[in-house]
């Protein structure tokens, strides 16, 4: 595969959000707004490129039967590093994310990369394959963001440019999940109709 | 590449030197961001006190007093001074009984105990609403007014204050709060 379309399939064709549906309680839960979404997703993003290369990197080094807790270990420092910079760097940021931050950790994209691609493919690709999947999921948490933030309070990036309320449910959960379902919904039908 | 064997050496020296790895690039990385993540703190901490007592000239953090609140705990009160003179307090409160729990708040109180300003450091209400108490639509309502004369609590409890809509707890906890910055405060013979 060339790289261009391994780098390009985190965004449609491999959507970790869209398509794969991996990770969808940080996504839930951090969109209710474009900016804490994308600063979200961008964390991840970090993330999954950091350990994507080192696990790649240690691939040949790492013992299969304890491949799993290595990669954990990588993973978890990998968040802290994130979450110490957040904290050092854009506070107001990381105030909002709050606990999301530690729990990339646990957000399957990373592990499931690791597992799936990282531990069996070069370095360069590792790396590719995680911006491809962590800007894939930058743009999902994006999108849902933005539509949450528009229907729900009426406003962009903390711009207001409708006065009063929004649609207070798209800011809570049940907006979350309804946002979701419906983008996949529409990604779905865009998939058939393109290949029809 | 050939796989390294999963043994039992091997598979303990892959993961102690993995550990190690990561502790030493942690180490790296915390004592690289120790300064910045301090600093930010304590900015956070003068912008509040400073918007809640303005015109101070004295440096509020070195003065800090710690008084008990009765309650088995303590509150961080700051002493605004201009000239040598006491012009009010900043104190930072807390409430517990937050719709989601946690909720802190920095109080800024006038000699004579008279609410100055509020303002938000902490909280983790639902968006929308009961996070609408970091606006100055709700919040500016207790400026000027004296705990001593002004019942902290909803109207609904028989109070005087005008919760938010839709986030009666969020209101009381915000009350109580204020309650509890305003009793410590004149319990350590402040006011």
């Amino acid at each position: 595969m060339s790289q261009m379309l391994n780098f390009t399939k985190g965004f449609f064709k491999e959507n970790p959000i869209l398509v794969l549906v991996l990770g969808t309680c940080p996504t839930l839960a951090t969109s209710s707004s474009a900016l804490n979404g994308m600063g979200m997703g961008i964390a991840t993003t970090f993330v999954l490129i950091g350990s994507n290369v080192v696990i790649s990197l240690l691939s040949g080094v790492i013992p299969d039967k304890v491949r799993i807790p290595a990669f954990v270990v990588i993973i978890a420092s990998f968040v802290t590093i994130v979450d110490l910079l957040m904290q050092a760097y854009v506070p107001g940021l990381y105030e909002k994310l709050g606990i999301f931050i530690p729990l990339i950790v646990v957000n399957c994209i990373v592990l499931g990369r690791a597992e799936a691609y990282a531990c069996k493919n070069s370095v360069l690709s590792s790396f590719v394959d995680g911006a491809g999947m962590g800007l894939g999921f930058t743009m999902a948490l994006g999108i849902l963001g933005s539509f949450r933030e528009i229907v729900g309070s009426g406003s962009i990036f903390g711009y207001k440019f409708i006065p009063g309320d929004g649609i207070l449910v798209f800011i809570l959960a049940p907006g979350a999940f309804w946002a979701l379902g419906y983008l996949i919904a529409l990604i779905n039908r865009l998939k058939r109709t393109s290949k029809a | 590449m050939a796989k390294t064997e999963s043994t039992f050496k091997n598979m303990v020296l892959s993961l102690t030197l993995i550990s190690l790895g990561a502790s030493a690039s942690l180490g790296f990385v915390y004592v690289l961001t120790k300064e910045p993540i301090e600093i930010s703190l304590m900015n956070k901490k003068l912008n509040a006190i400073k918007e809640v007592v303005p015109d101070f000239t004295n440096n509020p953090n070195e003065e800090m007093l710690r008084l008990p609140t009765g309650e088995g705990d303590s509150l961080d009160v700051y002493p605004a001074k201009k000239d040598g003179e006491i012009i009010g307090y900043a104190v930072n409160t807390y409430s517990k009984s937050g719709f989601s729990g946690y909720i802190g708040l920095m109080a800024g109180f006038k000699p004579d105990g008279t609410i100055i300003n509020i303002t938000v450091l902490e909280q983790k209400e639902t968006p929308g609403l009961g996070t609408k108490m970091t606006d100055p639509g709700f919040n500016d309502q207790f400026n000027d007014k004296n705990p001593g004369a002004f019942p902290l609590k909803v109207k609904k409890d028989g109070g005087q204050v005008d919760a938010i809509t839709a986030a009666t707890i969020s209101s009381r906890a915000f009350c109580d709060a204020i309650q509890r910055a305003y009793t410590t405060i004149q319990k350590g013979g402040l006011i």
